[in-house]
This record gives structure tokens, C-alpha cells and sequence, in this order.
């Protein structure tokens, strides 16, 4: 199962939409939704905080929460 | 403030230059307040928005979200809910990044649905161009249905607009909600709760049962009503994410029609300084140098107007005493309030300078880099990234730096942060550091560069940066709390800081270092003078004493009145209270003139040199030209003959005031955060136990 910690530097993944209950409030009001693209921008020197950029939003957080939050790795396509 | 003005409160995300716009609505019409109860500064300014018309502006903490997971945030959420007519805003004016619109726009559609009349401000719009963003402004104004201003605070351009937009949205005093939650939810739900009361818009009463906060203005029937609410707290999360993602879903749809991007044309700027200051070894390194390069500023530039201060309120203190008529209110003006005053202006070229740096800093963005280096190091330790910045600010002052602990919202990673935060070195043992460095470390360069008074002083500031890390680590092993950590900052782009910014910021601090500690100091000053100069009935024989006992000494007049000041401070209430705890520091190195100093370091540390210049001062008797060095460097240890302040006694009282709990004003901030007085009691007692042994062991060991 992927999630924000398993991308690599420079990586893009998609949030999933099963992911929605696991995602803290404060960090979903932070642009950090179901569907949205994320990519990891700099892993911090201890590989803990992670850096990621998400709608637009450029946020460091803890390895702890990004393991929660499931990925895929190509978008979802709506049709 | 007349009944007319226009109460506006100011709200935006965190980096959007909220303070920007705020310095130039208001210029110099600012003043800082308290919000009761809470010790978060409230910042408050008049603005001239037309001939006519006048606005009180206050400046809310900055926030995502009205939904708060700290206490700076819950002023914010508590202020809107505020129903009385007195302290509720008329408008709200919301602060935008243009680059971050889609974010901005959350908090936006929150504060549109209390249904208060809102002006919405985007910011940085000279950025738009090179960021390759257009919007089209009109289309805006009418999806959003507000007032909508294109501005740019730092060049100072738009805010004309603001303010008319200001006073147009006051007259219209339309307000409608942009999202309209119930619908899209559950229906039943929300009409249910809307029935509640007619008197709140539904948004406002869905935040009293998220919240849990519920404004006077409720009664105790409706109350009631919210808490049934409150009962099915997975069905309340459940509601609170959907409805975030409708609210994105609904900004996404405005946007969509009013706002292109043209991602081509984006600069790298942010990621190139990023691998630079967020790379493994070389943002390190430079974090280090950084805090080097600011130490070693700090001595070298506040030493010369700290003289300057220094040797002028020894001269005006000289002047008064050889241009008044003698008596008891010379003395006072000369020996208590005008080396009292010096005492206090003394300080103001090190905290201005340490601001300065700590106020660039935060305004580069580049704090928020360093609170990411840290995060995983502090975390070992107990704390946070976040408590790098209290660390760092406890070096101007420990109550600024333990306010500044309230992002953390862990609690034990915040009540660690707060129980070592007083142990980094804070701007008023600097100029004890100061005085003492000057008088034992010789003032040479080794390497040709390094001033070695600067680098013994890097040394102090290491000790008390390991001091704090160490306690923090038994700490974390020792206290037993649970506490959820949760943990995201936001890593804003890099800015070059504003001029006008940092120039309030520091003007800011200095102002309310001077009005609140300056008073105690200045107070402490005169209560000392008094008690040194007055005593028990036996103080009032000393003179005569002395004269029948050294009759047939055959001193010379002036050495007569040396004589007798000294016994008379001996024998004044300050002296026997010095005395009393001779026995106790005398192995530390310390005589009785030291204890006095000691005793009056509870009030804050720098009274330290204040106290020992009025005591030698007074003990000095007439001749009061000196400055505090010269009059430190020129006492005399009646045991041995030699320099009072030598080696070993500067090392030991260095080691005390780097290791004691000696500020009464930091203690009732703890209380305060903590809301017991268990906390600031251990500190009292912890940080005073360490002190004696390690100023014992060095002087043991050096003499």
C-alpha cells in the first residue's frame, strides 16, 4: 500500500479517496484533500519531517502522519 | 475611539503579509492590549479612511481555519462569535496570498457564512505577473458576492482601495453566507439545528457545537438544544471533513472561472534556497554560523552605545549631585531613580539587536526551514521544531519565548519547551555576562579574528542551550504524560524582509520592554536606595560612632566619609539582610554586597549590575563620578587585599546566574500557561539546587 512516505524526492502521487477519515481536519483545511496531487519536495536530513507541496500548499509533516495517508500513483480519472 | 468608527477586525492565513497591511492602515497609531483572560497580545490601531471617517483596526492572529487546534487560533474564533455590540467587528477585512488563493479562500467562505459584512483583500499582486497569474476581478467580486481588492501592502498600493471598500461594505452592511453548508450534508441535520434560534446564522451555531464554545448572548434553553448535538462526536468529524471538501469543491468552481495560472512562467527561486537550506550538512552549517554570526554581533555592536548610555547617566547623576542643594531628594534623584533609569535604558541596544535578527529571520521564511531541521532532533528530546523558536527567543527574553509555545500543540512537547526555556541565555543576564566578562576575560583576539570576551560569551550561550536540551531529555524520560502529537507548518515562500516590518517589530519590543520591565526595575532601583539608606536605630549612630572611635586615627576627611558609608551600608537594612545569607553564599566565592544582588535578581537578572552600582555608589560616599565597571573593578576584598571580582568569583557568578530560576516575572508566566503553580515551583527550586552546586564546584575548583 502506498502512502506520502513511500514517494520518493521529486515523486508525484494522488491522495485516494479511502483516505478521508485518516487525514487530520487541520490538515485537509490545509489543501490536503482526497484527488489532490502531492508531491514530496525535500525529505528533512533525520529522513523525518517530510515536505510536501499539495494545492498549492507547501507543508512539513511528520512521517507518523504521512504514513496515514494513502496514495495511488497515477491519478484517478472521473468519468 | 468615538461611537462612529468603524470596528474592523483583520484575519488571514499565516505569511500573507496581514502585518504588512496592518502597519499601513495604521502607521504609528498602534497600541498592543491584552485579550482578558489570555496573555496573547492584541493589536489595536486607528485608521483615517476617508475625511470623516475613522476605523478601529484590530489584528487577529493569523489561522487557517476558524476551527482552532491552538489558543493563538481560538482568539479568532472567539472574537467572531462575539455577539454584543460593543466588541463584535462591523467588518471583516480578510487578508489573501495571490499565489495561494485556493487555501486563503477557506477560511474566506467560513467567515462569509457568520454573515458579517467582509472585505476581501488579495495581496502580493505585483508578484501576478511574474508568477504568470491573471484574475479576472469583476467575475470575482460578483461569485464571491463581497468586496474584493487587488493590493500590494509592502508598496503601498491599493490601500486607498481597502479603506473605500471598507466604508462601502459598512453602509451596505450586506451579508449573505457563500457556501450555505446544509444542503449539501444532511439536510435534516442542519435544519434541525438551524431551528435552534433565529438569532445565529447557521454556521455560527454549527461552530458553538464543534467548538464548544458558546458566546454569553446564548440562553440556556438554546444550549441546551447545541449540546444534544454534541452527542454523536463521529457524526460531528464525519460533518467537519465533508464540509471542508465542499467547501473546496465550491472555491474550486469560482476559480476555475476567475483565476489562470500559467505554470511556465513560476520561478524556482524556492527550491533552489531550499536544497540549499534545508540540505543535510550545508543547512547544518549554516544554521550554526548564522546563530555564531548573530552572537558575535551582538557584543560587538551593543558595546559601544551600552558605554555611551553608561558613562552619560553616570555624568547627569554627577551633575545633579554637584548642582542641587544636598538632602535627602538629591540623593534619591542622584543614587536611586537616575542609575535607575540608566539601568533600564541600558538594555535597549541588545534587545534591539537581537530582535532585529529574530524579526528578519521570520520574515525571510527561513525559520519555518529551521523548525524542519529540527523537528526529528528536538522530537528525541521531547520537544518539537516548534520549540526551536522559543529556544531562540528566549536568548531576548524567556516570557515572549514561552507565549511563543502556544503553536504546539502537543502538551507535553509545549510544558518541556516551557520548563527549559529559561535556561537559554535571555538578554538580561547578558549584561551581567557582560560586565563580568569584562572585568576577568582579557580583551584580546585570538586567530587574529576572534574576540576572546566574544567567544567566553558564545560559551555561556552553548551552556545554557546544553543546559536546556539535557533537562529536557530527563524530562521526557521522566514525566508520564499522554498527549497526541500532531505536527504541519507551513513552509512559506522566501521574502526579502520588509523594512517598515521589522522596524515595528523592534520598536514594538523595545516599547513594551521598557514600559513593563523598566518599571520594576526602575521601582527596585528606588526601594533599594531606601533600604541602603536607611537602617534600625543603630543606623542613625553610625556617624557619630565612627568619628569618637577613629579620633585619634588621623584619617584625612575623605577617608573619614569612605568610612563612614561603608559602615553605614553595613549596618542599613539591605546590609543586615545581606548578612543573613553571607554564611550560605560565601562558599560560592560571594561576600554580603554580592548577596544584596542576588536577593534583588529575583525581580529580573539585570537588577544584578543596577544593584551592585547603588551599593558601591553609596558606599562610596560622595566622590560619584565612576561608571559601574570602573566602580566593580576598583572594589576590594577586605580578606585578601585583592580584586573582589577575580577569576574565580566571575566564573561562579557567571555559572549561578547561567543555571538559576531568578525572574519572578517568567515564574507567573508559567503559572499562567500551566495554570498551576507546581511547574514554575519546580523550576524555582530545580533550576536554584543546580545553580549553588555548579557555582560551588567552579569556584571550588578555580580558587
Amino acid at each position: 500500500m502506498n502512502t506520502i512516505a513511500s514517494l520518493h524526492k521529486g515523486e508525484i502521487g494522488y491522495i485516494s479517496e479511502e483516505s478521508l477519515g485518516f487525514i487530520p481536519l487541520k490538515l485537509l483545511e490545509m489543501g490536503c484533500l482526497p484527488g489532490a496531487e502531492v508531491e514530496l519536495v525535500q525529505i528533512a536530513p533525520l529522513k523525518d519531517p517530510l515536505y510536501i507541496c499539495v494545492n498549492g500548499s507547501h507543508l512539513a509533516i511528520r512521517k507518523e502522519t504521512a504514513l496515514q495517508i494513502q496514495i495511488l500513483k497515477s491519478e484517478i480519472v472521473h468519468v | 475611539m468615538s461611537k462612529n468608527d468603524i470596528k474592523v477586525a483583520l484575519i488571514g492565513n499565516p505569511n500573507t503579509g496581514k502585518t504588512s497591511l496592518f502597519n499601513q492602515l495604521t502607521g504609528l497609531n498602534q497600541k498592543v492590549g491584552n485579550y482578558p483572560g489570555v496573555t496573547v497580545d492584541k493589536k489595536l490601531g486607528v485608521s483615517k479612511l476617508s475625511s470623516t471617517q475613522n476605523a478601529i483596526i484590530t489584528d487577529l492572529p493569523g489561522t487557517y481555519s476558524i476551527n482552532p487546534t491552538s489558543i493563538d487560533e481560538s482568539i479568532v474564533l472567539k472574537t467572531l462569535l462575539k455577539k454584543n455590540i460593543k466588541e463584535s467587528p462591523d467588518v471583516i477585512l480578510v487578508v489573501a496570498d495571490v499565489e495561494n488563493l485556493k487555501r486563503n479562500l477557506l477560511l474566506f467562505s467560513q467567515i462569509k457564512d457568520l454573515e458579517i459584512p467582509t472585505v476581501l483583500a488579495i495581496n502580493m499582486v505585483d508578484q501576478m505577473n511574474r508568477k504568470g497569474i491573471t484574475i479576472d476581478l469583476s467575475l470575482l467580486k460578483k461569485e464571491l458576492n463581497t468586496e474584493v481588492v487587488l493590493i500590494s501592502a509592502r508598496k503601498n498600493e491599493g490601500i486607498k482601495d481597502v479603506k473605500a471598500a471598507i466604508i462601502r461594505c459598512h453602509v451596505a452592511a450586506k451579508a449573505s453566507p457563500l457556501c450555505g453548508i446544509n444542503n449539501q450534508i444532511d439536510p435534516d441535520y442542519f435544519t434541525k439545528l438551524k431551528e435552534i434560534s433565529p438569532n445565529y446564522s447557521l454556521y455560527e451555531l454549527w461552530l458553538m457545537v464543534t467548538q464548544n464554545n458558546y458566546p454569553e448572548t446564548v440562553t440556556k434553553e438554546e444550549k441546551e438544544k447545541l449540546l444534544a448535538f454534541k452527542k454523536d462526536v463521529s457524526k460531528l468529524k464525519k460533518y467537519q471533513h465533508k464540509e471542508t471538501i465542499y467547501r473546496y469543491q465550491e472555491i474550486n468552481k469560482i476559480l476555475k472561472k476567475t483565476y489562470i495560472v500559467d505554470k511556465s512562467k513560476a520561478k524556482d527561486l524556492r527550491g533552489n534556497l531550499d536544497r540549499i537550506f534545508t540540505h543535510k550538512i550545508f543547512g547544518y552549517v549554516f544554521f550554526v554560523f548564522l546563530l555564531l554570526a548573530i552572537f558575535q554581533s551582538i557584543f560587538d555592536w551593543a558595546t559601544l552605545p551600552m558605554d555611551l548610555i553608561d558613562g552619560t547617566f553616570a555624568e547627569i547623576s554627577d551633575f545633579a549631585k554637584s548642582n542641587l542643594p544636598a538632602g535627602v531628594f538629591t540623593d534619591l534623584l542622584s543614587e536611586g531613580i537616575i542609575p535607575g533609569i540608566g539601568g533600564v535604558l541600558i538594555f535597549i541596544p541588545q534587545i534591539a539587536i537581537l530582535f532585529l535578527f529574530i524579526a528578519i529571520l521570520e520574515e525571510t521564511g527561513y525559520m519555518s526551514r529551521v523548525v524542519f531541521l529540527m523537528d526529528k532532533i528536538m522530537r528525541r528530546f521531547g520537544m518539537n521544531g516548534k520549540s526551536v523558536i522559543p529556544l531562540i527567543s528566549g536568548t531576548a527574553c524567556a516570557i515572549p519565548a514561552i507565549m511563543a509555545t502556544r503553536t504546539i500543540a502537543s502538551w507535553k512537547e509545549r510544558l518541556i519547551t516551557i520548563l527549559v526555556t529559561p535556561f537559554t541565555t535571555c538578554s538580561a543576564r547578558l549584561p551581567v555576562y557582560a560586565i563580568l566578562i569584562s572585568l576577568i576575560i582579557p580583551d584580546i583576539k585570538i586567530f587574529g579574528f576572534l574576540n576572546l570576551q566574544g567567544l567566553v560569551l558564545l560559551c555561556l550561550y552553548a551552556l545554557g542551550f546544553a543546559t536546556a536540551i539535557i533537562a529536557a531529555y530527563i524530562l521526557h524520560k521522566t514525566l508520564k504524560i499522554k498527549t497526541k502529537s500532531f505536527f504541519v507548518v507551513e513552509m512559506p515562500n522566501y521574502k526579502l524582509p520588509s523594512v517598515k516590518n521589522v522596524f515595528f517589530e523592534v520598536v514594538e519590543k523595545i516599547k513594551s520592554f521598557v514600559l513593563e520591565a523598566g518599571k520594576i526595575i526602575l521601582a527596585l532601583s528606588v526601594i533599594l536606595w531606601f533600604l541602603a539608606s536607611n537602617g534600625p536605630t543603630s543606623f542613625d549612630n553610625v556617624e557619630k560612632n565612627t568619628i569618637e572611635n577613629t579620633a585619634n586615627q588621623n584619617f584625612s576627611k575623605k577617608e573619614l566619609q569612605q568610612r563612614i558609608a561603608s559602615i553605614k551600608l553595613e549596618n542599613s537594612y539591605i546590609g543586615i539582610l545581606g548578612k543573613t545569607i553571607e554564611p550560605v553564599i560565601k562558599p560560592l566565592g560571594y561576600d554580603w554586597k554580592i548577596g544584596i544582588a542576588l536577593i534583588t535578581s529575583l525581580a529580573a537578572r539585570e537588577v544584578f549590575v543596577g544593584t551592585l552600582s547603588t551599593i558601591y555608589s553609596v558606599a562610596s560616599g560622595d566622590e560619584n563620578t565612576a561608571t559601574i565597571k570602573q566602580k566593580m573593578a576598583s572594589e576590594i576584598n577586605p580578606d585578601t587585599g585583592k580584586k573582589r571580582f577575580n577569576f574565580p568569583v566571575g566564573m561562579s557568578l557567571m555559572v549561578f546566574y547561567a543555571f538559576a530560576m531568578q525572574c519572578m516575572a517568567t515564574l507567573a508566566i508559567v503559572k499562567r500557561e500551566t495554570k498551576t503553580w507546581k511547574w514554575p515551583l519546580i523550576q524555582l527550586f530545580g533550576m536554584g539546587l543546580l545553580a549553588y552546586i555548579a557555582s560551588f564546584i567552579t569556584y571550588q575548583i578555580l580558587s
